[in-house]
């Protein structure tokens, strides 16, 4: 395969093979192609020279500042809240359910206690009819009792001669 | 046996710092290489490798090993480089070899010191080298910088790549040999003094 469209086939191969990672049949290939065609050949050998040039480029060692430059970057990171952090402690989870569960409890009573009220409540009503009813001799008594001109009235005379004989004595 | 990355990061989700400052230590050098090679500002360099790693930290708690640990730790840089290209944010590096010499800029990078003492001579020629490469990597497209960096100096995978840089493993291939193929081209002094010796 040679000539400018065998060439421009080869080219994308033409790095992994360079670089030892093409496959055994990739490989034969090209190896095929480059005996064939002398440009390509060429570039080959300049691809391996710009490489060999590219090692003699020096390694930079970080400044001796980086790791404590980082550290410090770490160290001024805000805290992070997490998702998870949000949901309540268990026994926070526990005491919010129980008090959710009485209220649904006591939202529901009226409905099964009413039946055992309903007689206690008649009773009374009956009970506050009749005193209404009776309300006019209650009156009558109240006023009668609390009544103070009663207290100074003359003491019948049996009860009085009774007091004259213990003074004589 | 030694921890994989994943495992670290999965220690670090479980509260471990000591497996964040290992992951720290092996990966800072090559990020911060990384991204120097994408923005070319030392500065900018070391705050976007430490955004980086605070992203990391940041996502401790969500992260899922669904893909390799480099994978994902480049994804971020190669995001956060980029943007930072886009935004225009990095100081723009137009340095000739002798204002380089000039104002000492090299002595803020601690380059790794070789094996024997080179003469003034080799550290300049050497310096022009890499200038030259630096430069014509700088003015490569975006992705195809991206992908040249990844490729030539992390030696990820085709596959690891194209998930970085979000295409696919064909459009990769072709996006390499088109950016090497630039490079060949504004590298050509540089290939053809070695051709000559």
């Amino acid at each position: 395969m040679n000539g400018t469209q065998g060439c421009k086939k080869m080219e994308n191969k033409l790095v992994e093979y360079l670089d030892g990672r093409a496959r055994p049949a990739e490989r034969r290939a090209m190896e095929e192609h480059l005996t064939a065609c002398a440009d390509c050949r060429v570039r080959a050998d300049e691809f391996r020279m710009v490489w060999d040039a590219m090692d003699d480029v020096p390694v930079l060692s970080p400044s001796s500042s980086f790791d404590a430059a980082l550290r410090a970057r770490i160290a001024a990171e805000p805290a992070r809240v997490s998702f998870w952090s949000w949901l309540p402690s268990p026994r926070l989870a526990f005491a919010v359910t129980v008090l959710v569960a009485m209220s649904v409890w006591l939202s529901s009573m009226p409905h099964s206690v009413a039946p055992i009220l309903a007689p206690a409540t008649q009773v009374t009503a009956d009970a506050d009819f009749g005193m209404i009813k009776d309300l006019p001799v209650l009156e009558n008594y109240d006023v009668l009792s609390k009544f103070d001109a009663l207290s100074e009235l003359p003491a019948p005379a049996s009860v009085a001669q009774g007091e004259v004989r213990k003074e004589t004595r | 046996m030694a921890r994989t990355d994943v495992q670290l990061m999965l220690d670090v989700k479980a509260g471990d710092e000591a497996s964040f400052e290992l992951l720290l230590r092996k990966y800072r050098t090559p990020l911060v290489n990384f991204l120097y090679r994408m923005v070319r500002d030392t500065a900018v360099a070391e705050d976007l490798a430490q955004e980086v790693f605070l992203r990391v930290y940041r996502a401790r708690q969500e992260y899922a090993p669904s893909a390799k640990f480099t994978t994902w730790m480049f994804r971020i840089a190669t995001n956060l480089a980029l943007n930072s290209v886009r935004d225009n944010r990095h100081r723009q590096m137009e340095v000739s070899m002798d204002q380089t010499v000039d104002t000492g800029e090299d002595e803020q990078r601690p380059y790794e010191v070789p094996d024997r003492a080179p003469t003034v001579e080799q550290v300049l020629v050497a310096r022009t080298r890499s200038e030259m490469i630096l430069r014509a990597v700088h003015s490569l497209p975006e992705k195809q910088r991206a992908a040249v960096l990844l490729h030539k100096y992390q030696e990820m995978d085709y596959d690891e790549i194209a998930r970085v840089l979000e295409c696919s493993e064909s459009a990769l291939k072709s996006l390499l040999f088109r950016a090497y193929e630039t490079l060949r081209t504004e590298l050509a002094p540089l290939v053809n003094s070695a051709r000559v010796s």
